[in-house]
């Protein structure tokens, strides 16, 4: 058990984890791509035409499995800042913040493509929904933290302000995703969900479950490429750094 | 408890010799409320309808006006790093500074806005559910905010970031303080979302503090 | 007993100084000095706890600092850069909230005495907005005459004074370590006072770029 928990912590290191992620990367970027190009054949060729929303519909085999990811990162990110502030580790803080820009990528990503499958489904771009409402406030929490951490100069100071942030945060989600949820029944009733299409074909199913795997993956390889460089950049003084063969040339 | 009871004084006698600071909030608070019937219209109807969200959001935003010097103060002239030194728990210090915050930027508002409400031919009965909701509201608006005033300590563009980062926390509070009024003027009885208000302001001040402690040592180190 | 080993800054990606090793027994004080941005104040702030050291641990009466914490700042007592001056209380409610807020409070008879006898006599009751930054230094040092700590941490305490309130500042520094008290500050100017005293010079890093141990000497 213990010599378990020294392997992990050895990876705690940038020194080591810089390395390793550089070997891994590839693999999930590599995995990513088979897995979005078998999805996006099943939702554009596979998937049966939808009998009331025509091939419109097809949007959200990018827009469902991008809502998941923006809430999943988020709950990364909540999750090594915990790691980070419990064990004082150099690298959870600079894993959150290689997360973020993907998780707000992801936020953005779901908001816009569920405007444009709200204009051919509600006939309008904008709708408040429950579900976009919470995601465009998700957007607005990786917008902060994005925004705190930037402005402060120290990144060790940056990294346990954003952890704090990140926390305090994903306590708030499922809060703000419950009131916004009940706001909206009290305001204009039940109204069409994006996730409940009137018949999910199992084909249509699996197609979202493909691109949400790609997503992750790709989520996974930038993720990794991110702290690559945000190591790169904060351990640029040190020996390790001086000693890459990529800094030799 | 002393060191406490010590720091909520100080701060009510800070806020008693610097009263301009208390009275401009609440001045931004009544015009806020007044430019909506302006921009909007006089139509009665209409203005009963809007003036739970119309009273909460100018609340909210009043609030927020006092937020950045809620530590700014402290932490310039080095009176943070004495609370941070003091055998009493610096969470405890923090609450005391939160309820002194509450004292002279929330409660003011909570009196003040029947007062408003009237403007906006609010029921008696509205009234008070207003009252009550802003009265369990406000304090989560103070302890939420102090997270957010630690954080963005010393920090470049403090103020606007503040708000970037206390606004999309305050939804819940909004959302359940103006559905509340609604829901009594609707006749569907407010006390769920009290109860709910109650719970956020529960859960706040066992939170809140320690977050907010947390986020000053950072800016303490 | 207060031991410090291997203390180490870091200032951004520069190491300001390292390997700072001293330890002060009662009735011991110990001069910090340094140029400008030299890491005094930082080491302060680190034998205060209120910054933790890049390197090496603090001990307090042979315990590491971070175990008897609590302890360790019932016995403190710190007087930082900023002099936690409100400008809006009077002298007298100055004195009397930072004592209760730091767990100890004062009756007003004793922050009278200590007012006057640091020589604010008749500005007890003005506000510390319309006294001059000697006197306000006076109102944050009135603080010591009051205080039962038994580690002193004074950073800067000479700066602003004039030459009548240095003598009687040292004659307050003089009685605690008789006292048996412990006593760290930083001054530029020599300071003639009685016990053991040590001087901690922390010297500038030439190549400022890289961390690199600094020489940090201690002279008995």
């Amino acid at each position: 058990m213990s010599q378990r928990l020294v392997n992990w912590f050895k990876f705690a290191s940038p020194a080591s984890f810089y390395p390793l992620a550089g070997k891994m990367w590839p693999w999930f970027a590599a995995i990513g791509t088979v897995l979005a190009a078998a999805g996006l054949w099943i939702s554009f060729f596979v998937a049966p035409t939808d009998f009331q929303q025509g091939e419109g519909y097809r949007i959200i085999f990018i827009h469902v499995p991008a809502s998941w990811m923006s809430m999943f990162i988020y709950c990364v990110m909540a999750f090594w800042a915990a790691i980070g502030i419990t064990f004082n580790t150099r690298l959870s803080g600079m894993m959150s913040s290689a997360l973020a820009p993907t998780g707000a990528l992801f936020a953005f990503l779901s908001l816009w493509t569920g405007a444009l499958w709200g204009k051919p489904m509600w006939g309008a771009w904008w709708v408040w929904d429950a579900r976009l409402t919470s995601e465009l406030i998700l957007f607005f929490l990786y917008i902060g933290y994005i925004a705190l951490t930037a402005a402060i100069d120290d990144p060790r100071r940056a990294d346990k302000a954003g952890a704090i942030i990140s926390l305090v945060g994903v306590v708030n989600v499922p809060i703000i995703y419950f009131s916004v949820k009940w706001w909206n029944t009290l305001h204009q009733g039940a109204s069409v969900s994006l996730t409940k299409a009137p018949s999910m074909a199992a084909t249509m199913l699996w197609g979202m479950l493909i691109m949400a795997l790609a997503f992750w993956m790709y989520s996974i390889a930038i993720a990794l490429y991110r702290v690559r460089a945000i190591i790169l950049e904060r351990e640029r003084h040190t020996t390790w750094v001086a000693e890459l063969p990529e800094m030799q040339r | 408890m002393n060191a406490f009871i010590a720091i909520v004084r100080r701060d009510l006698l800070l806020a008693a010799r610097r009263k301009s600071e208390v009275f401009t909030a609440l001045f931004f608070f009544m015009i806020v409320v007044s430019l909506f019937p302006l921009g909007i219209g006089p139509e009665t109807a209409m203005l009963r309808r809007i003036a739970p969200g119309v009273l909460w959001v100018a609340a909210l935003l009043a609030a927020m006006l006092s937020l950045n010097r809620l530590f700014a103060a402290d932490h310039q002239d080095g009176t943070l790093e004495q609370m941070s030194l003091s055998p009493t728990p610096l969470a405890l210090l923090v609450s005391g500074k939160v309820l002194a915050h509450w004292l002279t930027s929330g409660l003011p508002l909570v009196l003040l806005a029947p007062v408003l409400g009237l403007q906006f031919d609010l029921s008696p009965r509205a009234l008070g559910v207003l009252m009550v909701s802003l009265l369990l509201g406000t304090p989560v608006l103070s302890l939420v905010g102090a997270i957010g005033a630690a954080l963005t300590l010393g920090v470049r563009g403090g103020g606007v970031l503040l708000s970037l980062l206390v606004l999309p926390l305050y939804i819940p509070a909004l959302i359940f303080g103006a559905g509340a009024v609604e829901a009594d003027v609707a006749g569907l009885g407010a006390g769920g979302h009290l109860s709910l208000l109650g719970a956020l302001l529960a859960l706040g001040v066992f939170f809140a503090p320690w977050a907010a402690t947390a986020a000053l040592r950072i800016a303490l180190e | 007993m207060l031991r410090a080993h291997g203390l180490a800054c870091d200032r951004g990606d520069r190491r300001l100084f390292s390997a700072v090793d001293f330890s002060l027994a009662p009735g011991e004080w110990l001069q910090v000095e340094g140029a400008n941005g030299a890491g005094k104040t930082s080491l302060l702030r680190m034998l205060a706890g209120l910054a933790p050291s890049a390197d090496g641990h603090i001990e307090w009466d042979g315990q590491p600092v971070s175990n008897v914490r609590d302890e360790f700042h019932a016995r403190l007592l710190y007087l930082g850069h900023a002099p936690a001056i409100k400008e809006d209380l009077s002298a007298l409610e100055n004195l009397q909230t930072a004592a209760a807020v730091a767990g100890r409070p004062l009756d007003e008879a004793t922050a009278l005495a200590a007012l006057r006898r640091i020589g604010l006599k008749g500005r007890e009751d003005l506000p510390a907005r319309v006294l001059s930054q000697g006197q306000k230094r006076r109102v944050a040092l009135a603080r010591l005459l009051c205080s039962q700590a038994r580690l002193w941490i004074l950073d800067e305490p000479f700066v602003a004074l004039d030459v009548a309130a240095v003598s009687q500042l040292c004659s307050i520094l003089d009685e605690h370590l008789s006292r048996g008290g412990l006593l760290v500050f930083t001054s530029h100017q020599a300071v003639q006072l009685g016990g053991i005293g040590n001087t901690l010079r922390l010297g500038p890093d030439p190549d400022a770029s890289r961390p690199r141990p600094t020489i940090a000497e201690v002279q008995a």
